[in-house]
């Protein structure tokens, strides 16, 4: 022995003074001890005293498993003294490479093979049960195959101890090396007419492990579980016979009627609660068709829920959902027990019994359901609060509203969740709002009415929580503005100061509804005022032209008329008209300057559409001019095609909308569009000069509109041409010239609302007859209003495709052995790896494809989520329409100029006129954009 | 299947693991943190079972020692902890009358966990593997 490892052996310090010592290190200096430690570790663990090897890596294996520290490196030093002939030598090696070794990383594992060979048909049994626990725990394909022999022997053991941990460590062998189970699995079955009670459950054990993932192999063995079932008296092996027999009983129905006999004597002698819940659960889960073993097993989970124990009451409940799937009777029954446990100290058990409360959800009962529920939210703390509105929620949106019956007495209850004062379901209301208005028709004015509330009510903007409900209120306080009873009040509410405390992407939305609302009333002023000047000798004509002298005159007057409050158009005069306007320009003028490109650019959008509007405003208080009148009627035209383009119904949208469409002939999809970006290269200098938002935007677009003039005369040429060429492969995607506005739609809607709501009647009435024959729902006297929804639903189903080839393989295996050959021919099929779907694709995705692959997730992103409209408005208004707005203004003064970028500005568009649902979702934004632009262009003409 | 077992004394130190699934080492450090925050707040008196990414977890008190074990959503929780207190009464007839301490010191007889884990019926047999 050297020198240096006897000192090491005689000062090393054992695990128990490190121990010691790590205690009583000041906390803080832990961390500073440990490294010390590891250092020290690290030279006494080359030592060549076992001795000291193995207390260093006694410390290391401690240091490992309760400090986290990395032991990897010292895995070598593992295998070297499992060699070691002293036990306990070879226990520490063992116990570190069990704790430690990760079967799928250490290398140096397969050294240990040969190592575990001789240990596991040693004489000694603790070197044998040693190996064999390890070998559990680090087991992988080759130690599998190479030890799958030796556990062949050991599973016949004369010694107990041995036997049983040999099977308990076949499982694992079986999982990494399916083949082993050709050759051990009849050992395996012999054992379950063992005597020994530990052997017994052992392979009680394995096979509840195994039953687990392919519970049809082992249907031949049933015979055998139901003896163990009948005779043996031990719990803890009973209730694995029980999870074996859930499994199996659903496959072979005679099974069922054989034990469900003895499950119940079982369920009624035993004292034992953790036997007893076992047979409840495999009563409920497997056996429900019996009806007298269902109603036993409801009673003994009645008799769970009344008792004090708290594991026993979640217990319990758990049992009740097991049942509310099959048979929500036994639930109802229950109620009172439930309800009570939903006041329980326990939030584990609140949530428990929360879940079950909601399964017992009808239409009928609803409505009280949801009173109790948030009357208990109110008094909850804020986490259960929130819990309790997610699972209304759920259940009341669950499949298109089906509880609902009442719309508008949900979307009153909707606002009031909203309200709760720990409410952060902000989002999910929201998008229950938004869809409700797609869908529910009828609901509408009632929902207007609720968003009203919210818009209205200054002291909600404060609550970040509530920004979400409060831009879907907005947005519905906009979309619908023609249900609302009063528009201004409305506007004054979307304008109002304390919105500055939204987020910029709510605040555009505010903005956004302001910008509906105003269309609507200027509208519909201009419908009043062209109804009447169409009927130009009736006397109201006269009346009018008076009334507005009178105006001119005397403003006074008209702020001291009464306005009525029967209909809209009421209001509007010019006057107030001209208030309305004056008001959103006030307001939105100092956003115009924004920093948020959202907020800024809407508010431009709409400061722009007054500068056109007004005119024509004031202009009817003015003495006309032949000029004047000219450009009124433009104006006049314009906003009749924004507000048209704004009443179009917005429905909901299927997710396999995009994928109806089918893809236009011509279209490829995989195309490269390197010649579009060079027709539009030219566009993007003027970007960043028309973009900035800090500085002002004339002074350099004099500048810049000279060198680019120069510029694009050179440019233009070329670009014609390639544009030209462009247009004439892909002519089916240009829109046919002086049609900009109006969309040619030659392909088929992605959803008809009217067709579906016949085929929902249908529906509905099918329903009703059916409710009406079991008699449980009073008639109602009025219909519900329809939903509207798809046949094909609009979750795509996203297949759980677990591959279980491992799971596969054993039963493969099993049934080979079980049942014989013929067994084999029909499962291999099965065994065949499943194809790999991946085609690699070509990685240059076309601007096409990916202009396509963004409407495909469009229509996967919720219905009536008001961000997708400002998230592709970002893509395109940003990138095409408002870079051509802002070079029409900066260097477009020519109109063969305009013409130009006039067919480019199409370029860009022919994508998403290319298919109708796009053009439903971008209608309010692209549209608009589009008309501002094409106001801009009046001007300059 | 039994996933893995933890013993977490009261100030949130692990005393003793025993994984039975792969884990990483970064995995084992977050699996601790995450459910040493979560049962060690729970109050007195409440159900002995945590809900976790879709498994559960049933832990019991025993004097300052929390001994958890994470087990499969269908798996007995009753049976578990019928498991767990079999485990602290070996522990208990081997160490004659056992504390935090004794645990802290002799962490590398860990085959005790082993051995409740096969739930073999006598624990004297047990406790002779122990021993040995």
């Amino acid at each position: 022995m050297t020198g240096p490892s006897l000192m090491d052996s005689l000062f090393q310090r054992s695990i128990d003074d490190l121990i010691k010592a790590l205690r009583l290190s000041p906390p803080g200096t832990e961390t500073a001890f440990v490294a010390k430690a590891i250092d020290e570790i690290r030279r006494e663990i080359k030592s060549t005293d076992p001795h000291t090897k193995a207390a260093a890596l006694q410390k290391l294996t401690y240091l490992h498993s309760l400090h986290g520290l990395d032991m990897s490196w010292a895995a070598f030093h593992s295998v070297e003294l499992s060699s070691s002939s002293a036990h306990s030598h070879k226990r520490t090696a063992y116990l570190s490479a069990a704790l430690a070794f990760n079967p799928a990383t250490t290398d140096v594992l397969l050294l240990l093979t040969h190592q575990l060979r001789k240990d596991l048909s040693s004489p000694n049994v603790h070197d044998v049960s040693l190996a064999l626990s390890t070998l559990s725990s680090i087991c992988n394909t080759d130690l599998a195959r190479d030890l799958t022999p030796e556990l062949f022997t050991l599973l016949i053991s004369s010694k107990v101890t041995v036997r049983k941990k040999a099977i308990a460590t076949v499982l694992r062998v079986f999982e990494c090396y399916p083949d082993a189970v050709r050759v051990c699995f009849k050992r395996v079955v012999e054992n379950l007419e063992n005597s020994d009670l530990g052997i017994l459950s052992a392979v009680v054990g394995l096979f509840c492990e195994l039953t687990e993932n392919e519970p049809r192999s082992y249907l031949p063995l049933a015979p055998e579980f139901y003896k163990i079932l009948v005779d043996c008296k031990n719990n803890w092996v009973l209730i694995k016979v029980l999870k074996i027999f859930t499994k199996l009983a659903p496959l072979e129905p005679r099974l069922g009627k054989r034990v469900v006999e003895p499950i119940c004597e079982i369920m009624k002698t035993m004292g034992a609660k953790s036997l007893v819940f076992e047979c409840v659960r495999t009563i409920l889960t497997s056996l429900s068709e019996h009806d007298s073993a269902v109603k036993l097993a409801v009673s003994k989970v009645r008799e769970f829920l009344s008792e004090d124990d708290p594991n026993l009451k979640y217990l319990g409940l758990q049992a009740l959902a097991i049942v509310a799937k099959k048979d929500i009777l036994a639930v109802v029954e229950n109620k009172d027990l439930v309800v009570k446990a939903l006041s329980d100290s326990d939030l584990n058990i609140r949530l428990e019994a929360l879940r079950l409360v909601m399964c017992m959800v009808s239409e009928d009962n609803v409505m009280e359901i949801c009173r109790i529920l948030i009357s208990h939210a109110l008094k909850s703390d804020p986490e259960f609060c929130n819990e309790i509105l997610g699972f209304i929620l759920l259940t009341c949106g669950r499949n298109y509203y089906e509880v609902i019956f009442y719309f508008d007495w949900y979307v009153l209850f909707l606002g009031e969740m909203a309200r709760v004062p720990h409410c952060q379901k902000g989002d999910e209301i929201a998008t229950q709002l938004i869809d409700i208005g797609m869908r529910v028709k009828d609901a509408r004015s009632q929902l207007v009415h609720v968003a009203r509330e919210l818009v209205i009510d200054p002291a909600l903007l404060g609550n970040p929580f509530m920004h979400a409900v409060l831009s879907a209120a907005a947005w519905v306080s906009g979309e619908y503005i023609k249900l609302s009873r009063n528009p201004f009040e409305i506007m004054e509410a979307l304008l109002q100061p304390r919105t500055s405390l939204l987020s910029p992407s709510v605040r555009a939305i505010y903005i956004h509804s302001a910008f509906k609302v105003l269309m609507f009333c200027v509208h519909s002023y201009l419908k009043l005022n062209g109804e009447e000047s169409l009927i130009p000798s009736t006397l109201t004509d006269s009346e009018l032209v008076s009334d507005v002298e009178v105006d001119d005159h005397n403003m006074i007057a008209t702020n001291g008329q009464a306005p009525s409050a029967s209909s809209v158009t009421h209001h509007l005069t010019q006057e107030s008209l001209l208030a309305l306007v004056n008001l959103v320009e006030i307001n939105l003028g100092p956003l115009a300057g924004s920093n948020e490109v959202e907020v800024l650019e809407r508010s431009t959008n709409v400061l722009g559409l007054i500068k056109l509007i007004k005119p024509m405003i004031l202009g009817s208080l003015n003495d006309s001019e032949g000029d004047q009148t000219n450009r009124e009627l433009k104006a006049s035209e314009t906003v009749k095609l924004i507000f048209d383009s704004c009443s179009e119904d917005l429905g909901p949208v299927s997710v396999n909308a995009q994928e109806k469409v089918p893809i236009p002939n011509g279209l490829v999809l995989k195309e490269n569009l390197d010649d579009l970006e060079e027709i539009c290269g030219d566009i993007k200098l003027p970007v960043l000069t028309s973009f900035s938002l800090v500085r002002p935007q004339f002074a350099e677009v004099s500048n810049s509109a000279e060198c680019q003039d120069k510029e694009e005369s050179e440019l233009s040429t070329e670009s014609t041409s390639l544009l030209a060429e462009h247009r004439k492969r892909h002519g089916l995607y240009y829109l046919s010239p002086g049609n900009a506005v109006t969309v040619s739609n030659d392909y088929p809607p992605a959803h008809d609302p009217y067709g579906k709501a016949i085929v929902e009647d249908e529906d509905l009435a099918k329903l009703t007859e059916k409710s009406l024959v079991t008699g449980k729902k009073p008639i109602q006297s009025k219909p519900r209003p329809v939903v509207v929804k798809f046949d094909d639903g609009e979750v795509t189903n996203v297949v759980t495709n677990r591959t279980r080839i491992k799971a596969d393989l054993i039963s493969d295996a099993v049934n080979e052995v079980l049942l014989g050959d013929e067994a084999t021919t029909s499962s291999s099929s099965r065994r065949k790896p499943p194809k790999s779907r991946r085609v690699t694709e070509d990685s240059n995705i076309s601007i096409v494809k990916l202009v396509w692959e963004v409407a495909n997730t469009m229509g996967m992103v919720k219905r009536g989520d008001v961000e997708p409209q400002a998230r592709i408005k970002n893509m395109i208004a940003k990138t095409s329409i408002k870079v051509i707005v802002g070079c029409m203004v900066s260097t477009g003064r020519g109109t063969g100029r305009i013409k130009q970028w006039k067919l480019k500005h199409q370029s860009f568009l022919i994508f998403f006129y290319s298919n109708a649902f796009l053009t439903k979702i971008l209608r309010s934004v692209v549209v608009i954009n589009i008309l501002v632009f094409f106001s801009h262009w009046n001007w300059l003409c | 299947m039994i996933h893995f077992v933890l013993l977490i004394s009261r100030q949130g130190k692990v005393r003793l693991t025993k994984w039975y699934s792969p884990y990483s080492q970064k995995e084992r450090t977050k699996v601790i943190r995450e459910l040493s925050g979560m049962i060690l707040t729970r109050a007195p008196k409440l159900c002995n079972f945590v809900e976790w990414r879709g498994y559960k977890v049933v832990y019991k008190r025993y004097a300052s020692l929390y001994f958890c074990m994470c087990i499969d959503q269908d798996d007995n929780e009753l049976e578990v902890l019928e498991i767990i207190h079999h485990f602290v009464e070996i522990l208990d007839r081997y160490f004659g009358s056992v504390c935090e301490l004794d645990l802290i010191f002799n962490f590398h007889k860990d085959s005790l966990v082993e051995a409740a884990k096969e739930q073999a019926s006598s624990i004297s047999n047990m406790i002779a593997q122990a021993t040995k």
